[in-house]
């Protein structure tokens, strides 16, 4: 991967984006146990195969997501946060 | 020529004799199953047989033998680190490191030739202070060293106050060093073998039988095998193989790639290590300087080496070895590295009763080979989880008691 299609600007080289995290929905603060909790903030499925993260286009500062494979490193989708990304 | 080597090359069959065991089918049952023939699958089958007499054993490996991380990773050996815990088991590794050699009946090349990690701000020199008065508490030889002496010991290293990062001070380990990462995987298979422990390379573990939360079995590409007890040491592939067992845990994937350069005459004693810069280098004994830094920027399963990771490694160490710009790089290459939030490895028990856990070794597992074997071992032969690794287990994330050694540990491995 030596670019990344940007859902705002475009495609622009690797080196202007940064890592986010897997995505995830996060649980309900006011009712989540510890155990629920901790796997929420530790835990990733971490699988090897396509995976949902968050990407960041530093310049512009703009948070986005990715389907990404991580054993082939192709991005196979980028889209703002706004679509949700379990729904689609 | 000598006498001995034209006997091989006329030889009919090959006459040296196979150290790891001759290859065979896999049995129907074994006491125990060890997934990952690595330093650490090896060293816990090896202390199973010797201290505790368990020899129905069968080491897997879906490649070869120490073809994983302990292949791939830049040696470094060190007790240096800034917790309690962490400190006292990486001690422990060091030690037996010393007597290795005589151990395996092999040469491991272990050198002390000590580390010195740099500081090159003041927020870094607390850091290395802090560590050092640690690293002494605990036994470990650590000390604040400032430039002059830097200057003495280490000649070639930029000491220059007008570089964009002037060096302000270092934390010399006397005790740090190498070995020959190939020869411990080898010594420990080796010895586990005269003992009647079995290695399958080429034999990747598929899946594991549960039965009422207790492992009975394990899949593999040549046939199933049920046992009594079972160790994952896959290292890069930690969560895939802990996900077989129905595991999930805090870790992330992250290639790690280092490289080296055509050698020099010695010129370099120490190891040198920069956090700051995201690069650390020794010269090893055939002369080659070793090169190495942070991991990559996202999470990968793929062994693949980057340009942009050479161009940052090269940038970096140019900035303390100038000299080191006519140097040729010869090799670059990636493992793939299992981190874990708190930079400290997860041993242990775990939610599946006689499934146990060695993980989680990111960057740092390396030195950590001698001890981590021996500790499993005991684990799995008595049941009882040793103190050493009591702090490491994966309980540690619900109770949200993590062994933070990420300070002491990025880009200084
Ligand atoms: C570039 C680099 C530099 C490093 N530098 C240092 C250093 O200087 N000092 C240090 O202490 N550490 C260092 N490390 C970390 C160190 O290499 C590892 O933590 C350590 O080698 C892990 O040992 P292991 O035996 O657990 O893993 P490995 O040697 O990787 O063994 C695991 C084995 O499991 C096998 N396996 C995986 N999945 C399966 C399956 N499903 N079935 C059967 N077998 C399977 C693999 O084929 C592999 O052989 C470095 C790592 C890298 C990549």
């Amino acid at each position: 991967m030596k670019t990344l299609l940007c859902p705002l600007n475009g495609i622009r080289n690797i080196d202007e984006f940064i890592y986010g995290g897997e995505y995830h929905v996060e649980p309900d603060r006011k009712q989540v146990d510890r155990k629920a909790w901790a796997e929420h903030v530790f835990f990733d499925t971490n699988s090897a195969g396509v995976v949902t993260e968050w990407w960041c286009h530093t310049p512009s500062s703009f948070w986005f997501l990715a389907d990404r494979d991580t054993v082939t490193d192709e991005v196979i989708n980028t889209y703002p946060f706004s679509i949700d990304p379990v729904e689609r | 020529m000598p006498f001995g080597l034209l006997k091989y090359g006329l030889a009919r069959t090959y006459p040296g004799k196979n150290l790891f065991g001759e290859s065979r089918s896999l049995k129907q049952s074994y006491d125990v199953v060890i997934i990952g023939a690595g330093g650490h699958g090896a060293a816990c089958a090896y202390y199973l047989a010797k201290e505790y007499g368990i020899t129905n054993v069968a080491v897997l490996d879906k490649g070869y033998l120490g073809g994983g991380n302990t292949a791939r990773n830049t040696a470094v050996l060190r007790s240096n680190y800034l917790t309690e815990e962490g400190v006292a088991f990486y001690k422990a590794s060091l030690e037996l490191y010393k007597s290795l050699s005589n151990e395996l009946g092999l040469n491991i090349m272990f050198e002390q030739r000590g580390q010195l990690t740099l500081a090159h701000s003041d927020a870094a020199v607390r850091n290395l202070r802090w560590r050092a008065e640690v690293n002494q508490h605990l036994g470990v030889r650590s000390e604040l060293m400032f430039n002059d002496e830097i200057a003495q010991m280490v000649p070639h290293l930029r000491m220059d106050t007008a570089a964009r990062y002037p060096i302000l001070a270092g934390l010399w380990h006397a005790d740090g060093g190498t070995a020959r990462h190939d020869a411990v995987v080898w010594g420990y298979a080796k010895e586990a073998a005269a003992r009647g422990v079995e290695f399958h390379q080429l034999t990747e573990a598929t899946g594991i039988d549960i039965d009422h939360g207790k492992v009975t079995g394990v899949r593999t590409t040549r046939g199933d095998i049920s046992c009594g007890k079972v160790i994952q040491a896959v290292a890069g592939s930690s969560s895939v193989v802990g996900n077989m067992a129905g595991i999930k845990l805090p870790i992330h994937t992250f290639p790690l790639q280092a490289m080296v350069t055509q050698p020099y005459k010695p010129l370099l004693e120490p190891h040198i290590s920069s956090p700051h810069h995201h690069v650390y280098i020794h010269q090893t004994s055939r002369g080659e300087f070793v090169i190495g830094g942070g991991s990559d920027p996202y999470p990968l399963y793929n062994t693949r080496a980057t340009l942009p990771m050479r161009e940052t490694l090269s940038a970096a160490v140019l900035e303390l070895f100038p000299f080191l710009r006519e140097a040729r790089v010869m090799r670059q290459w990636a493992g793939i590295t299992d981190m874990t939030p708190d930079y400290s490895p997860i041993m242990g028990e775990s939610p599946v009763q006689n499934y146990y856990l060695d993980a989680g070794w990111g960057t740092w597992g390396f030195k950590a080979t001698p001890i981590s074997g021996m500790t499993m071992a005991e684990l799995v032969a008595t049941d009882r989880v040793p103190e050493l690794i009591a702090p490491f287990s994966l309980d540690r994330f619900y109770r949200f008691e993590q062994v933070n050694e990420a300070g002491a540990t990025a880009a200084s491995h």
